[in-house]
């Protein structure tokens, strides 16, 4: 039955087409092409009316030079013609064009949508799909503005025909993701989450996408949708394979509908209500059973349904990160998977065990996998499968297995693909220093990186080297030795030329008093690299060389006739001829005193990790913490879950570490520059005016959730990759901030995804996000609005969580919003004598909070005003006898009740020392104020 | 299954379908058709069909000398595309009767019309081939005739 032959051929479309394909050249084809257009313009031009066909067969001709990728600039006229013509098949294609060529006319817009218009009214279902599909296909603004109130009510219509309500839920769909402004579901909310209970499995399978998309932006309103995705799904899964009769594809039941379902129910917690989860927990295992059965059919078809299924209940399983059982179950179905023969599976698994692996309950599963991961990386032979096998050793890297895994990776990076050695070299040096025991380890890695892959090292693996360096001086005498031996090498990497300069430079006295490597035997060794080295790294073997004047006297000569030579004192280029030339003279006319103290040994820098690593070894066992490596490139997973306020300190004192980009021989400045790097700085700064001190502080305090009780503007978060801005503003019991992300790389942010998360059962605040753009470009920054509203009095702050993929690896952050219940706060002015009225009717002992606590801060009287002006009370004059003290009131204003406020700082300059009482009507409000203000003196 | 677009093309890199379903600008649509035909065509064979490109799954697969290639959000699920693949190939080969590449190239607005059944917006609208093929070959039925007479 070759239905082409029903009576709709064009002829003179097919002649043209094989016209096309038996052009020669490209320029004959072009000529045919010209040809043809004159031809068109003409008839199109012409006096004569076209008849519908000829009409069609044009247009249809159009479409066709422009789907070969020429320009069309005329046609669309006549397209609009067709769209109004009664035949069917005129119809279909003016709409076809108009799909695929719309442009942003705004004339031809408001003829299409009036034919559009026509064709939806015409209650001809044939029709009505051809003008729904036109409307999902173009999916602009104007037509949703003229169709997005129109097409809910022909879904959920009772007399609408099923194959309409299938394109009327998907072209809604597509309005909704083009201009969610526009659709308003409202009142058709529950009709659409009943379409889920449909006799048709089409208007499901169709409706479902609607709705999974519609709870992800809204969860709350479309929550009904869990029992009725539950119940669905469970029926499917328990059908037999001939129930579902067409919907059965190659003996699995309705394998769309039932990863729909199941990424459904990925928008939401755990069900819980017992019941429905029970049944949920029942139809996972079921899924996870029936892979165990033999197949039905031999067809990859089958078996591909049958895991996109299974992957998809995986995916749920992780998602809900809470059934241990189901999680090792999965991780025991993905270790078979590791050896399928299917190459496909192999590729799924390691994806799948990758976010397996940072979950507590699968991570040991996960490692037991550890060899075959590693055979995967030596023997797959596609290397998109390899990229995944060592993604998933990153992933499941720990202390345990650490050594192993790192040195696979080396050894793998010897023949690696291309495409991807920079990102494994930053992963072994991530690793490398994350689970570092001891540092001779550590250097060893980093050198044979260097050794193995130089040209893939970037500056920030290098720099990170020597600032490890620098920074113990166990390692110091080891790495002098190490990098002595490496220079030893006939063809070194220039990477190894700039560690073993700077290294020698401040360490080389540490290996002189073996004869082997002494003072000259290691100047010589150093110079004769000079020569094939580029500048930056000459002009760093130019301070080597003075450092090794200072170190060892005996080279003074040596070093100062190639400091004299023409080569180096008039080199044409500015900075190495400035270096010689400045060096000369140090070395010639400065007393040993001096060049002593000016080339003294670098200090350490800013040291973070010691007191992370103390801390992450105090609260977590290896695996699920980590320790970050400022290379600004690759980052692992921040928050191992756990202590989020931890995380949160981690993230901040992150921000403290010296930039990679500081100019690591301190010939600029004299010390490694510390706080954030200076583009840091600049991003947000225009933003806010008090940014400038609050984006270097960052780092010092412990928690930056903390700096912003009092202010409500500044830089919440920043670490290399990442700054976050915030903005807020408070009325009554109503909040509003603004979070302003800015990438600080150069290269985007992919799948960039935050949310904001707080205890629902508790009710205490009401927090709105509305979701970023997924790609945050290079130096761009992006906006977010958070509206809050505060229900209650409460304590803990809403959690945002930031995950995104920079450079292929996970980042995911986690940090406390600043959101603190003196936000609320009303400013009260009061008389003394109505102060001291409600003082003491406020006097019952829980009503009261009081600390007694050290100054950690100067006792500056306008900083303290501005402080508790900054908290949001009234700052009372004239009231406390006292007029060293302060006093304050305010009303906090929830939801639920307006609390009364009244506050005293009693400071003692003379003991550094404050006393704070506070007394409201709420006890738990005192408490958590006083706790709050307590921490900012 | 969000699928961003979806694209047909020879094994000599000749494009033979195009499907957007997001709204793409006309020099970025021939950016990607130019990285999915050399990163596609560049594959060994008895590769497995998944690549990631940008923030975007490049599920393909080959069948005799055409490519079908299409784009998906990073979360969606590789297996079920690949069978959304095979349901349009088998939906083509219903309606041409064994079908070739000079099918598609002849009638190249029919493999649109038989698309607009089966996907829309990028979701996958019906999946029984019985439901889509009967209206497929309704709408066939209504060619050149004269559906309604209309007022005007």
């Amino acid at each position: 039955m070759p239905a082409v032959s029903k009576g709709d051929g064009m002829r003179g479309l097919a002649v043209f087409i094989s016209d096309i394909r038996n052009c020669k050249s490209k320029e004959a084809e072009i000529k045919r092409i010209n040809k043809e257009l004159a031809n068109i313009r003409s008839k199109f031009k012409g006096d004569k009316a076209l008849d519908g066909y000829s009409k069609k067969k044009y247009v249809c001709k159009l479409l066709f030079i422009f789907l070969l990728g020429h320009d069309i600039d005329f046609g669309h006229m006549e397209a609009v013609n067709l769209l109004s013509s009664n035949k069917y098949t005129e119809k279909q294609i003016g709409y076809l064009f108009i799909s695929v060529l719309v442009n942003s006319n705004s004339e031809l817009i408001r003829l299409i949508n009036n034919a559009i218009k026509n064709d939806l009214s015409s209650r001809n279902p044939t029709f009505m799909c051809l003008a729904l599909h036109c409307i999902a296909n173009v999916g602009s603004r104007e037509m949703a503005e003229a169709f997005a109130g129109e097409i809910p009510r022909i879904l959920v219509a009772g007399d609408t025909m099923d194959s309409v309500k299938q394109s009327a839920a998907l072209c809604l769909l597509r309005l909704y993701k083009a201009s969610p402004d526009l659709v308003l579901m409202g009142e058709w909310t529950s009709r659409v989450v009943h379409l889920l209970n449909d006799q048709h499995m089409g208007v499901v399978t169709a409706a479902i996408s609607l709705i999974t998309c519609l709870s992800s932006k809204n969860p709350d309103e479309f929550k009904t949708c869990v029992s009725l995705a539950v119940s669905r799904l469970s029926r499917i899964v328990s059908s037999a394979s001939t129930d579902l009769q067409d919907y059965t594809y190659y003996f699995v039941p309705a394998p769309w509908l039932s990863c729909k379902l199941l990424r459904l129910l990925q928008c939401y917690p755990p069900p819980e209500d017992g019941a429905v989860k029970g049944r949920l927990v029942e139809c996972l295992e079921t899924i996870l059973n029936k892979a165990q059965e033999p197949p039905k059919s031999k067809k990859v078809q089958h078996s591909n349904a049958k895991n996109a299924i299974l992957f998809e209940a995986i995916s749920l399983i992780i998602h809900y990160d809470s059934e241990p059982n189901l999680l090792v179950r999965a991780c025991n179905q993905l270790g078979q998977f590791l050896q399928h023969r299917e190459t496909n599976l192999r590729y799924l698994a390691l994806e799948s065990m990758c976010t397996l692996a940072s979950s507590e309950f699968s991570h040991e599963a996960v490692k037991t996998h550890i060899e075959t991961v590693i055979n995967a990386l030596k023997t797959e032979r596609d290397v998109s499968v390899r990229q995944r096998a060592a993604d998933l050793l990153y992933a499941m890297c720990d202390r345990s297995n650490a050594k192993q895994i790192v040195a696979e990776m080396l050894s793998y990076l010897e023949t690696a693909d291309y495409s991807i050695r920079e990102e494994m070299v930053l992963k072994v040096a991530i690793l490398a220093e994350k689970y570092a025991v001891d540092y001779s380890w550590y250097v060893d890695t980093i050198l044979n990186l260097i050794r193995i892959a130089g040209d893939y090292v970037s500056e920030e693996v290098w720099y990170r080297v020597i600032q490890i360096v620098i920074n113990r001086d166990d390692v110091q005498g080891y790495a002098a030795k190490t990098v002595f031996e490496a220079l030893q090498a006939p063809a070194c990497h220039e990477n190894m030329v700039k560690v073993g300069g700077y290294i020698l430079g401040e360490f080389g006295n540490l290996i002189a008093g073996d004869p082997r490597s002494s003072p000259l035997v290691q100047f010589n060794l150093l110079h004769s690299k000079f020569h094939l080295c580029s500048v930056p790294t000459r002009a760093l073997l130019l301070s080597a060389y003075i450092k090794f004047i200072n170190l060892f006297p005996e080279t003074k000569a040596t070093i100062q006739e190639v400091l004299r030579s023409d080569s180096q004192i008039r080199n044409s280029d500015v900075e190495l001829q400035q270096r010689a030339v400045e060096y000369l003279k140090l070395s010639s006319i400065a007393s040993t005193d001096v060049l002593a103290t000016v080339l003294e040994e670098m200090p350490p820098f800013p040291e973070r990790e010691s007191s992370i690593l103390a801390k992450l070894k105090k609260k977590k066992g290896p695996g699920a913490v980590s320790v970050e490596l400022e290379d600004g490139k690759e980052r692992g997973e921040l928050n191992g879950g756990g202590d989020r306020g931890g995380d949160a300190a981690i993230a901040a004192s992150n921000a403290s570490t010296p930039s990679p980009s500081a100019d690591l021989l301190g010939l600029r400045s004299a010390a490694p520059v510390s706080g954030a790097t200076p583009s840091a700085g600049s991003l947000l700064v225009d933003v806010f005016s008090e940014a400038g001190p609050a984006a270097t502080s960052a780092g010092v305090n412990d928690d930056g959730f903390l700096r912003f009780v009092c202010k409500n503007n500044g830089v919440l978060f920043e670490n290399q990759l990442l700054q976050i801005g915030i903005k807020s503003e408070y009325r009554q019991n109503l909040g509003r901030m603004y979070l302003f992300y800015g990438n600080k790389t150069s290269v985007q942010f992919v799948s960039f995804n935050t949310t904001v998360s707080y205890e629902i059962k508790s009710r205490i605040l009401n927090v709105q996000t509305k979701t970023v753009e997924p790609l945050v470009e290079g130096g761009a920054q992006v906006q977010q609005v958070i509206n809050i509203e505060c229900l209650t009095d409460f304590i803990d702050a809403p959690l945002l969580n930031i995950k995104f993929r920079y450079g292929g690896a996970l980042q995911n952050i986690s940090l406390k919003l600043p959101v603190t219940i003196n936000k609320f706060f009303q400013p009260t002015e009061m008389a003394a004598a109505d102060f001291f009225q409600r003082w003491k009717q406020l006097s019952q002992p829980q009503q009261e909070a009081q600390k007694i606590f050290k100054a950690s801060h100067g006792m500056d009287t306008e900083v303290l005003k501005a402080k508790l002006l900054g908290l949001g009370t009234a700052l009372l004059e004239n009231v406390d006898p006292n007029p060293e003290n302060y006093v304050c009131a305010g009303v906090i204003q929830t939801k639920a009740q307006q609390v009364g406020c009244l506050l005293r700082l009693e400071p003692n300059a003379q003991a550094q020392m404050y006393r704070l009482t506070l007394r409201s009507s709420k006890d738990t409000v005192s408490q958590r104020v006083c706790d709050l203000l307590a921490e900012q003196f | 299954m969000t699928m961003h677009f979806l694209l047909l093309f020879s094994r000599q890199g000749k494009l033979r379908l195009q499907k957007w379903f997001t709204p793409v600008p006309e020099r970025e649509k021939k950016k990607i058709v130019r990285d999915m035909t050399t990163m596609v065509l560049g594959r060994k064979p008895r590769s497995c069909n998944f690549l990631h490109w940008k923030d975007l799954k490049i599920v393909y697969k080959k069948y005799a000398s055409l490519y079908f290639c299409c784009g998906l959000d990073a979360e969606e699920n590789e297996l079920l595309a690949l069978e959304v693949l095979h349901r349009y190939v088998e939906l083509l080969d219903k309606y041409f009767g064994n079908v070739c590449e000079l099918d598609i190239i002849f009638n190249f607005e029919k493999a649109y019309f038989i698309l607009d059944e089966f996907l829309l917006g990028g979701e996958v609208q019906e999946t029984s081939k019985q439901v889509l093929s009967r209206s497929i070959e309704a709408s066939d039925m209504l060619q050149e005739v004269s559906v309604i007479p209309r007022s005007r």
